[in-house]
């Protein structure tokens, strides 16, 4: 019934007659500007500003990038010839990419197992009604307020082979690694720094949703005998497993897009065991000047993270047992 | 067309409009009235920047024509990449001062206008007291592409407190012995370290990936990261070897110098010894410790010198390029040449003196300018360079990273570091 109502104020308001004597009318007779046409200009001027920002600043650079793909530009010479697939070709034959997707890939998948673990077991402590809880609340949170690069810069003294890490270590009579020189250690290090950095995020995440899980239901289960465990198993993860499809899709695609550390902390070394993709992009693009071959990097990584989002939206069926 | 896809069509073709508009490469024509210049320096030293503003300033005088002339500053670590990536932006410089590591690129690409011409019909410039070997790098096809404002040696600054404080010889007794060796310099510094607890040798801008400054070590064993044609690779040869076994060695077992992942800094007073640049000696105006700067030991081969090369160019494709290159005639005049000879080695043979040079390096003694800034000019090979020298970088630094734990096989890391750049060098 209410749908109807409206369609019938609408078609109503359509045919009505211009609220000002200025309207321009078409050759009919018919005024140009109806409330409906007024209506729809509002709406588009509204839209504008996210459209040509769209556009402008998402739209056109993917656009771009598809194009300089298929170009190979010289910028001290000036040149920008059109190479046809001949990036892609490279694409292919590239010997170090497949150590480059296996660094992109472990780091990925560390961050996001480190990241939405401690994040989850954080929220749950903190969910408690104890006293301190908004401190630790604030302390948590506070990283990710702090400037991405004054936060890994202080890491990389922690972290060095006389840094405040070993220091620590040392006093417990531990000789630590020289974490950013070690394969396994810097890859480790790199994980950390950013896991510690945004945890507070999907932990302020979790926490909201955690808070909207009805307390009954916890009472009820109690009274069936359902232990902690049971508990979180049965009620808690399946109520908040939106928020947890949500904290997923954002730090797989943030894992995808880490640069700052990786510049700061490692330059990609040793060797190329922290070279992930964006960085790899990078150097191919800013620093070898291979601008062309760089387009074809983003886009690969375009697809790869069009391609998990995908997969996660589509796993949702699966998992998501509570999706509004 | 509905109303969405005619707004859509308008913001796709303003947008196309704009692009075309900003056309990447294409250099705007000159405007109307005085043409300001912008130069990118990688110093932000105000001493630097004062000396160049005057000469700027100077040059206006008689040049109503120039508007402001912009020393823009870009950080030493990104300043290639950031040069590039303002030339791919559409906002190239009108000169640039260019590393010796990507002067083959830049030389080579037809990005640089040559200067031939404007230096020599320049009043007074004085073109042929550039010397040959300062000039070398920066020429292409017989023209001259950018000029050589710094030609830097490296030496090594000592602080000869911590040696006594480890009961070691001063260099000067050193080198009056005929002891100023690596070998013996190593057992120096492994000394420092054991007895006092500071650091030994330090390699500065080294830290375990800027490769090329270990060019200051291994030529003193006849080393060359790759032969003179830049077409097959050095570091396998037995002289690379017997080079990195001994810095290996040096390292992590003697601890003459600082492993990887510490951060000694000789200018605070954290090391005995490092190898840099002379134009570091102002970092050493209020030294709280005795300090000394002597060439770089001996190696099997003898005696020997690094230098570091920087160019300063003009792109061709700057609306003001005939302007840019004669501010650059003016900026490197013989007067000024010598007065930037305060803070950069100049090219000119006239000017390569003991007495020239003391009078702008009140910190150095003569005899210190001697061997360490004359001679070293005189007899220096330039660090490693090479067109796609960012590539090969990248690639070397990557290869030689097993280099720098506890235990490697320097053969085998070496073999395999020309294993992944031989294909590049394009033999």
């Amino acid at each position: 019934m209410a749908q109807t109502h409206l369609k019938l104020t609408v078609a109503d308001r359509a045919d009505a007659p211009p609220a000002t004597g200025g309207a321009r009318s078409d050759g009919g007779g018919r005024p140009f500007w109806t409330v409906r046409r007024r209506d729809n200009l509002v709406g588009y001027l509204f839209v504008a500003p996210q459209l040509i920002g769209s556009a402008l600043f998402v739209l056109l650079p993917l656009g771009l990038v598809g194009w300089y793909s298929l170009h190979e530009w010289n910028v001290l010479a000036g040149t920008f010839e059109f190479v046809g697939g001949e990036n892609y070709d490279k694409l292919l034959a590239d010997a170090n990419l497949r150590e480059v997707l296996a660094g992109t890939a472990l780091f990925s998948v560390g961050l996001v197992v480190f990241n939405l673990s401690l994040a989850l077991v954080l929220a749950v402590l903190l969910n408690q009604r104890l006293r301190g809880t908004a401190f630790f609340r604030t302390l948590f949170f506070s990283p990710v307020v702090v400037s991405l690069v004054a936060w890994t810069i202080v890491w990389q003294f922690l972290l060095q082979a006389d840094g405040g890490i070993n220091g620590l270590l040392g006093v417990a009579g531990i000789d630590g690694p020289n974490w950013l020189r070690g394969e396994g250690t810097a890859m480790l290090s790199v994980i950390i720094v950013q896991v510690l950095k945004n945890v507070g995020l999907n932990m302020v995440l979790f926490l909201a949703a955690l808070q909207g899980v009805p307390a009954q239901l916890y009472e009820a289960a109690e009274l069936d005998g359902a232990g902690a465990w049971t508990r979180f198993r049965r009620i808690t993860v399946p109520l908040i497993s939106p928020t947890i499809l949500l904290t997923s899709i954002i730090t797989v695609v943030g894992s995808l897009q880490v640069f700052a550390q990786i510049a700061v902390l490692t330059q990609g070394g040793p060797g190329m065991s922290t070279t992930v993709l964006i960085y790899y992009l990078y150097q191919q693009a800013f620093q070898f000047h291979h601008f062309g071959y760089g387009a074809t990097l983003s886009a690969l990584l375009f697809v790869i993270v069009a391609l998990l989002t995908v997969v996660q939206w589509r796993m949702r069926r699966k998992w998501v047992f509570h999706e509004a | 067309m509905k109303p969405f896809g005619k707004l859509a069509a308008l913001a796709l073709a303003t947008l196309l409009t704009a692009t075309a508009c900003g056309g990447a490469n294409e250099a705007a024509p000159a405007k109307q009235g005085p043409q300001p210049l912008r130069m990118t320096i990688w110093t932000s030293n105000e001493a630097h920047l004062k000396l160049f503003n005057e000469i700027a300033a100077e040059y206006r005088k008689t040049h109503p024509n120039v508007g402001e002339i912009t020393f823009d500053p870009i950080p030493f670590e990104n300043y290639t990449t950031t040069l590039t990536t303002q030339i791919a932006g559409g906002n190239p410089p009108d000169l640039a001062w260019i590393l010796e590591s990507s002067a083959p690129d830049f030389v080579s690409s037809g990005a640089l206008l040559p200067l031939d011409d404007t230096l020599r019909k320049a009043q007074g410039y004085e073109f042929d007291d550039l010397t040959p070997s300062a000039t070398k790098l920066w020429q292409a096809e017989g023209k001259l592409y950018a000029y050589p404002f710094s030609t830097s040696p490296f030496g090594v600054f000592v602080n000869t407190d911590l040696l006594k404080k480890a009961g070691q010889k001063t260099p000067d007794e050193m080198i009056k012995d005929g002891r100023w060796t690596w070998e013996e310099v190593a057992a120096q510094n492994a000394a420092v370290a054991a007895k006092t607890g500071k650091a030994g040798m330090v390699v500065r801008d080294f830290d375990y990936k800027n490769w090329d400054n270990l060019a200051s070590v291994w030529s003193g064993w006849g080393a060359r990261a790759w032969s003179e044609d830049g077409r097959t690779c050095g570091f396998d040869s037995p002289e690379m070897v017997e080079a990195m076994t001994f810095l290996h060695k040096s390292i992590f077992t003697d601890k003459a110098f600082p492993g990887p992942g510490t951060t000694p800094d000789f200018f605070a007073g954290d090391s005995a010894m490092t190898i840099t640049q002379i134009s570091r000696a102002s970092l050493l105006t209020d030294a709280t410790f005795g300090w000394d700067l002597v060439p770089l030991p001996a190696g099997p081969k003898g005696e020997y010198s690094v230098i570091g090369q920087a160019g300063l160019g003009v792109f061709a494709k700057s609306p003001n390029a005939a302007v840019a290159a004669d501010f650059l005639a003016f900026f490197t005049d013989p007067a000024n040449s010598a007065k930037l000879a305060a803070y950069f080695p100049p090219p000119r043979a006239s000017q390569l003196t003991t007495e020239t040079l003391a009078k702008s390096n009140p910190l150095l003694k003569p005899d210190q300018l001697e061997k360490v800034v004359i001679d070293g000019i005189r007899k220096g090979v330039v660090k490693p360079n090479h067109t796609g020298q960012a590539e090969l970088s990248q690639t070397v630094r990557a290869a030689l990273d097993p280099l720098w734990q506890p235990g490697a096989d320097a053969k085998a890391v070496l073999a395999g570091v020309c294993a992944k750049i031989q294909p590049m060098l394009g033999a």
